[in-house]
């Protein structure tokens, strides 16, 4: 017969309210920083972002005034670049991997893109730089978008692969069953099926990589000037503010701040965006 | 072994279209999407490529020992890289050890704790903090936290028990100290997300056979919920660990970027990372930009082999779920 | 429906206290009314089955009497049930102790992804039993109770997921014995199992029931009919019919349990 203890029963259930309470405490500290974060942001950086900082050039340095309008116009600018060119290519293989994806070959991409995803994006950034930056002798908003667009790859591919698997299996047969040849039923029916899903994904590549200054240290480097040409530095809004942060200057660091809250606003548009449609949509499926 | 190898088991799809697959729009769609998919691949060998040559001048005249070296002299140009993977692990290390019980709580509470409504609400804020930007995260540790940390922690600190190793030296405020912090938070939320989905993905017959016995819930998490997910957690904690020694900008910010092998928290530390974000522009040498590509060429291998790892063992994890 | 009244049978000789009742029971699915005012005495002792057809409420009831439905999102439980004459739906109730006292197997064999061994210490670990050679006792003697000693003595440190589904089912059994339970509730016990496993587990109710206030919920009539000594006939989530097992098989006083068991549907 077991004899329960009185003592051993009561702590039991002690700790059971000590413990499920701790971890209520964990997600309170988890959350914290991101609203510390963002009212340091709103409150550092809503006082500079006026019109004059966002449609002037930078001033020299140790000089008051000016704006990040090269900044702003060049970070769209390259994320721009980055989508046209990991786009296709993104959506190709995720269309791979959910139409062809029980080969070795399709499992070996499949891993590959998921090890990809984690790779700093430092990494990327040299590797561009060995690519593009030193045959072409200088840095450049090409090397900028590419080394972005590396990094959207993989994310568009494993996203574009979920979507398009859960497209149900009875459109496509439909389609077919019509005579479409399957590259139709593709582009007709299972894509468009799927593009809002894609759609999601893709501006959740995209926040990431709006904010990533990283692998533009060294391929894009900065420009204190207007720049449109493919083949010239280019300013963008990450590296303006490690560049700011950097220096001694109290207006530039006033500026950093500003520069941060409008990166910050961008990308959680983004983000809420994104998760809204996605949530939307899996109610929609089911 | 097709099958059994799936990360995805979701049925193949539809057969048919092999029927049509003489089109040669067909063969050229799927030629494309092949080609597509191959990019992925050559990616990663292109960076691998790429790194090797960029450090080759290095590599020939360092040999090993650059790997073991503690010289970082730019002006003498005689590098090694021992001072930048010191940095790197300690301050990996100690940012999973903060994070590693605050992200697995909040795993917890998500899935298991909360209220059916709380749930996405908290789950939202936590993946807020994987979207907000390195650099943002280094411009308010380096004007916010780091000054708050040197007056109310580091100077205490060292005042108190100046005389352990730990917390030798001065108060800088940029420290290693402040990069593990603002590691540990940025690191929370993969950990948390990816340990979540792990911990959902426990069938609920186990926690039922559970309650049936007359555990407590704490007592159903710990030993049954846990216990089923630990490999996959396991995943989850590695995968964070992958990305605390690869995160570069706000690192490169707050920790003061000094080329020494300390054991002092309060005390300046470089990354691999860092080093590579802070130097790299102003190299001039050949040898000197050789080096640091040889760095990036250490962290490209070392989160390889990280990222390697925890794909495996989440992707085990969610097999064996598909099978059951 | 309105209560049941059973005679008792001549050669049992049943305490006059039931071990459970219900009074009233309601239980509802967000809107859904899966259990309908059920009334119902459970004797200690012996073994009470519930049959019905799929989706009658049989296994929504069986849950009632250990608060199992406490972990289903959107369930909602009206009415009483009595433990040895205490409510049990009272949300003063220690419903840790409750499930200690109320066992409970499922209809899948659960077994934790641990030794034999490890599966069966699990209850009395928990509530605080740490001495080796005690523990050892108690695995043993559950093993032994589940009629699997012989079959897994050599190798307790085994997964348990190494097993038969059979004999995951009997230590699953086990695993509950271990803690001592004074009822124990069996969800469909045997409907994963062969027929040969099916039997062992009938066997081993029997030499329980000795000890044991059994319910087993089951869709498998002929096992209602041998193994149980009263029967309960739900139908969309109303028990219809509850009497002695042989009078509810034989001469059931309504159509609908009739048609079931003569299998008319379901």
């Amino acid at each position: 017969m077991i004899r329960l203890s009185r003592t051993h029963e009561w702590w039991r259930r002690v700790l059971n309210v000590l413990a499920l309470t701790l971890t209520g405490v964990c997600a309170l500290l988890v959350m914290a920083p991101v609203f510390i974060i963002l009212i340091y942001l709103v409150t550092n950086g809503i006082r500079s972002v006026n019109l004059e900082f966002l449609t002037s050039l930078p001033k020299p340095p140790g000089e008051p005034g000016g704006g990040l309008a090269n900044a702003i116009v060049g970070s769209f600018y390259m994320v721009g670049l980055a989508l046209v060119l990991s786009l296709p290519i993104g959506v190709g293989a995720g269309v791979y991997l959910a139409e062809f994806g029980q080969s070795r070959y399709a499992h070996l991409i499949r891993f590959v893109a998921d090890v990809l995803n984690g790779m700093p994006s430092i990494v990327i950034g040299v590797s561009v730089w060995a690519l593009l930056v030193v045959p072409m002798r200088t840095f450049s908003a090409l090397a900028g978008g590419v080394a972005l667009a590396f990094i959207m790859i993989p994310m568009i591919t494993r996203t574009t692969e979920e979507m398009v698997r859960a497209v149900p299996n009875a459109l496509r047969e439909a389609s077919l069953g019509l005579g479409a040849t399957y590259a139709r039923t593709m582009w007709s029916v299972v894509l468009p099926a799927a593009r809002g899903g894609i759609v999601t994904g893709v501006m959740l590549a995209l926040a990431r990589v709006f904010g990533e200054a990283a692998p533009l240290l060294f391929t894009a480097l900065g420009n204190r000037f207007w720049n449109l040409y493919l083949d010239r530095p280019m300013a963008s809004l990450p590296t303006q503010i490690y560049e700011y942060a950097k220096s001694p200057y109290e207006d530039w660091h006033r500026q950093a701040w500003a520069a941060a809250l409008l990166l910050i606003v961008v990308v959680l548009i983004l983000n809420i965006v994104a998760r809204v449609s996605t949530r939307e949509r899996f109610r929609a499926l089911r | 072994m097709n099958e059994t190898t799936t990360g995805d088991p979701t049925a193949p799809k539809v057969r048919t279209h092999n029927r049509a697959a003489t089109f040669w729009s067909d063969r050229l769609f799927r030629a494309a999407a092949v080609a597509c998919a191959s990019v992925v691949v050559l990616l990663v060998l292109f960076f691998a490529y790429e790194l090797w040559r960029s450090s080759e001048l290095s590599i020939r005249t360092f040999g090993w020992r650059f790997w073991i070296s503690r010289d970082w002299d730019p002006v003498r140009e005689r590098f090694g890289a021992l001072p930048f993977i010191w940095g790197t692990l300690v301050t990996s290390v100690a940012a999973l050890i903060i994070a590693v019980p605050l992200s697995l709580g909040t795993a917890i509470f998500i899935a298991e704790v909360a209220p059916r409504w709380l749930r996405q609400p908290v789950s939202f804020v936590v993946e807020l903090l994987a979207a907000i930007p390195s650099v943002v995260y280094g411009l308010w540790g380096v004007f916010v936290m780091v000054p708050w940390l040197r007056e109310h922690v580091q100077v205490p600190l060292s005042q108190r028990f100046g005389h352990i190793p730990l917390f030798a030296g001065p108060a800088f405020g940029v420290s290693m100290m402040a990069a593990i912090l603002v590691l540990s938070v940025m690191i929370i939320p993969y950990i948390t997300a990816v340990s979540r989905e792990v911990i959902l993905a426990v069938p609920q017959a186990q926690r039922e056979a559970s309650y049936g016995l007359g555990a407590t819930k704490w007592e159903t998490i710990r030993r049954v919920v846990l216990r089923y997910a630990r490999v996959g957690i396991l995943g989850a904690i590695i995968l964070g660990y992958g990305r605390a020694v690869g995160e570069t900008m706000a690192v490169t910010m707050v920790i003061g970027n000094r080329p020494e092998i300390t054991t002092s928290l309060l005390q300046p530390g470089y990354t691999l990372a860092s080093v590579i974000a802070n130097e790299f522009t102003e190299a001039t040498s050949p040898l000197y930009l050789s080096s640091l590509t040889e760095l990036g060429l250490l962290l490209f291998i070392i989160t390889l082999v990280i990222n390697a790892l925890a794909r495996l063992l989440v992707w085990q994890v969610s097999r064996g779920e598909v099978q059951r | 429906m309105a209560t049941v009244m059973f005679r008792r049978q001549e050669e049992v000789t049943a305490p006059p206290q039931p071990k459970i009742s219900t009074r009233n029971l309601n239980v509802y699915y967000g809107s859904f009314h899966a259990i309908k005012d059920v009334n119902l005495d459970i004797l200690p002792n012996h073994i009470t089955a519930l049959i019905g057809p799929s989706g009658c409420g049989k296994s929504t009831f069986l849950r009632c009497l250990n608060r199992m439905n406490d972990l289903i999102e959107g369930a909602r439980v009206e009415g009483s049930v009595t433990l040895d004459g205490e409510e049990v739906n009272s949300p003063r109730t220690d419903v840790v102790a409750l499930r200690r006292r109320v066992g409970m197997v499922f209809q899948r064999p659960n077994p934790f992804p641990m030794s034999i061994y490890d599966n069966v210490a699990y209850g009395p670990r928990i509530h605080g039993i740490r001495r080796r050679s005690v523990l050892n006792e108690i695995v043993e003697r559950s093993l032994r109770q589940a009629a699997l000693w012989d079959e897994v003595k050599d190798k307790l440190r085994q997964s348990a997921l190494a097993l038969s589904g059979g004999q995951q089912q009997r230590l699953c059994i086990a695993r509950v014995l271990a803690v001592e339970p004074e009822v124990l509730l069996m969800d469909e016990p045997a409907s994963a199992l062969d027929p040969t496993a099916t039997f062992r587990i009938e066997e081993l109710m029997q030499e329980l029931k000795s000890r044991y206030t059994i319910v087993i919920v089951t869709h498998n009539m002929q096992q209602a009919a041998r193994v149980s000594q009263f029967t309960g006939f739900f139908y969309k989530g109303e028990l219809y019919e509850f009497g002695e097992t042989a009078k509810i098989f034989t001469n059931p006083d309504r159509r609908e349990t009739e048609d079931y068991i003569r299998g008319r549907f379901g």
